[in-house]
């Protein structure tokens, strides 16, 4: 149940993914409600999955790398309805529903690990730690999106070669406030949860610790940075695209390096 | 029941002819129920813009609704000079009106004024009594047409003109322009029609700057802006989002060198340059500076022309999506006249004249 509840899920994002890519090859993209029916059905089945599985575990469903990755696409679909509406961000979703999808594909390629009880008893620091970090990751994905999109509609204005989707792109001001405050939110975020995560007083990965710090201080420098007005808009669109690839080949990357004890 | 088209339009007559025929706006009502009351004519509908003067109607037969049309127009503005109109019956007159709504036929292809100036038209008539179940249809049916062909084609994509460029492309900088501030470089001619087409779109206000200051005093009451001095306009950059160049300087008036310290000022707002000036006033180096947008007037008119050549790339897509209409419409039409012959025999008890009607 939990799996098709995921394929369902899935199936409703490739749908928006494939709209989008046709209607934007056709050239005739306009917001549509049916990429918005096709994302808000999606994120039903995730959270229908995620209250399922969360209910089984007794805990927040982020036990393994499988729930992490639905758990960061959840917070993404959440981030995409809170920033798209407040900025009229429609063509947003057109490249949300692909990111979604690739990281929900990936989710369930992964080996299947059905629920298992019998876990020790969750710590309400640990789980506050996990949750709120995934939930800025989303934040963080969704703004390197409309780094993204800012990037390319900077180039298409630079260069005065414009492409009809230009047309459907959201105001280029408009992308680097959403841009900022994707990063604010997803730093607020993050740094809640790092603070969740020394609470939790168990032993904690000093690899992970430390990479997870220097992921704060380059948000935070970079964020410090824009509120003094020492990084223009530009810079700060390619910070939020490079840094996402960063922190996720970090994370990636990490488990590879042997650590002795663990 | 026939449905014919008679009139003329910027294809067929001259601006002097066009004037001639045109009818004003408060007399259409009432000239369309005149018409629809003639003989043989049974319901009307004039369309009558700087571009076309067009009479739709819907007669007993096409040579009594032809002549019922002359009749009046000849009433109305003397003798018919007929090389200067055109006439379509039936499926070609559905097809004109559908080819008119959507913009196909306009002297600027795709344009979208035309439907709201048709939509006028048929609900003056329409309010005069001057249409009835056919025009109805067939108006409503051109309405649904137009709306289908401008979201489903690119025919009303991008803009056409030199300033409704420059607009478009600050609204895709800005989003909404009514926080935006507009300086104007030089009081020319063009520089006042793009700032008019900034202002229409609701920018919050203009500063005017010109060699000659009363010039610029001038064009700013116009506008209802502000004049300010030649020489200190960098004192009011930081408060401007548009900056249109026109001045009539043999060199540049406007250098990376005095905007790259005035940008460090504006907080992240970008700031949109349109040179219209030839030779230029902006030195083409301020595009490279970042939130900087720097358009010149051959690449307006190069966005211009993409943007009409997308439009008649799909000329033909458009003409097939009418094609498909024109003849549900026709089916529709021919439908209703069997109707109404079958229920006409059948109230008077005679015998059928038409069998095809059973």
């Amino acid at each position: 149940m939990e799996r098709l509840l995921l394929v369902l899920a899935t199936v409703c994002f490739l749908f928006g993914f494939a709209y989008s890519m046709y209607a934007l090859g056709a050239r005739v993209y306009r917001p549509s409600r049916l990429n918005l029916f096709a994302i808000l059905t999606g994120f039903t089945f995730q959270s229908a999955f995620l209250v399922l599985r969360g209910h089984e575990l007794r805990r927040c469903p982020l036990t393994s790398l499988f729930e992490v990755l639905i758990f960061l696409c959840w917070s993404m679909v959440i981030f995409y309805r809170l920033i798209g509406s407040a900025y009229r961000l429609s063509l947003l979703g057109a490249f949300t529903s692909p990111l979604v999808f690739v990281i929900q594909g990936v989710a369930l390629l992964l080996p299947y690990h059905p629920p298992t009880l019998g876990r020790p008893p969750a710590n309400p620091w640990l789980e506050m730690h996990a949750a709120l970090s995934v939930v800025a990751y989303g934040a963080f994905a969704l703004a390197c999106v409309a780094g993204a999109m800012y990037l390319v509609q900077e180039r298409q204005l630079k260069t005065h070669h414009i492409h009809s989707v230009f047309y459907r792109l959201p105001p280029i001001h408009d992308l680097a406030a959403a841009n900022r405050r994707l990063i604010y939110a997803g730093f607020a975020f993050f740094t809640v949860g790092l603070f969740c995560g020394y609470m939790r007083g168990a032993a904690h990965d000093p690899l992970l610790r430390h990479a997870a710090v220097a992921i704060w201080f380059l948000y935070g420098s970079v964020l410090a940075a824009s509120f003094w007005r020492r990084i223009s808009p530009r810079r700060f669109a390619l910070f939020s695209v490079a840094a996402f690839g960063a922190m996720l080949l970090t994370l990636w990357g990490i488990q590879f390096i042997p650590r002795p004890g663990l | 029941m026939e449905i014919l088209c008679f009139g003329l339009s910027h294809h067929t007559a001259a601006l002097d002819q066009r004037e001639r025929f045109s009818i004003p706006d408060g007399e259409i009502g009432a000239a369309a129920a005149k018409l629809a009351r003639l003989a043989g004519v049974g319901e009307a509908v004039i369309v009558s813009t700087c571009n076309r003067v067009e009479y739709y109607v819907g007669a007993e037969d096409l040579s009594r609704g032809f002549s019922a049309i002359a009749e009046f127009i000849e009433s109305r503005s003397g003798a018919v000079d007929k090389s200067a109109f055109f006439s379509h019956d039936r499926a070609n007159s559905v097809r004109h009106l559908f080819r008119v709504v959507c913009g196909l036929d306009s002297m600027v292809l795709g344009e979208t004024e035309i439907l709201g100036q048709v939509k006028k038209a048929y609900r003056t008539a329409h309010e005069n009594g001057a249409t009835s179940r056919n025009l109805n249809k067939l108006f409503q049916r051109a309405f649904n047409v137009a709306k289908e062909v401008r979201s489903k084609t690119n025919i009303t994509r991008g803009s056409v003109s030199v300033g409704s460029v420059a607009v478009d492309l600050a609204e895709k900088i800005f989003g909404k322009l009514s926080h935006c501030r507009v300086m104007i470089l030089g009081a020319g001619e063009t520089s006042e029609m793009t700032a008019g087409a900034l202002q229409a779109r609701g920018v919050r206000g203009i500063f005017v700057a010109n060699r000659s200051h009363e010039r610029a005093i001038a064009l700013a009451e116009k506008m209802g802006g502000r004049a300010i001095h030649f020489d200190s306009w960098a004192g009011e950059f930081h408060d401007v989002d548009i900056l249109i160049g026109s001045t009539a300087a043999p060199h540049h008036v406007i250098t990376r060198e005095q905007i790259a310290p005035l940008m460090k000022a504006r907080r992240d707002r970008p700031l949109f340059c349109i040179d219209l000036a030839v030779p230029r006033d902006i030195d083409p180096a301020v595009n490279d500076l970042d939130g900087v947008y720097l358009y010149d007037i051959d690449s307006l008119q190069a966005e211009a022309d993409r943007s009409m050549a997308i439009r008649r790339q799909d000329l033909v897509v458009c003409d097939g999506m009418i094609e498909r209409h024109v003849v549900e419409f026709q089916n529709w039409l021919e439908g209703a006249w069997r109707a109404a012959i079958h229920y006409s025999t059948a109230a008077s008890g005679g015998i059928d004249p038409n069998p095809l009607v059973k």
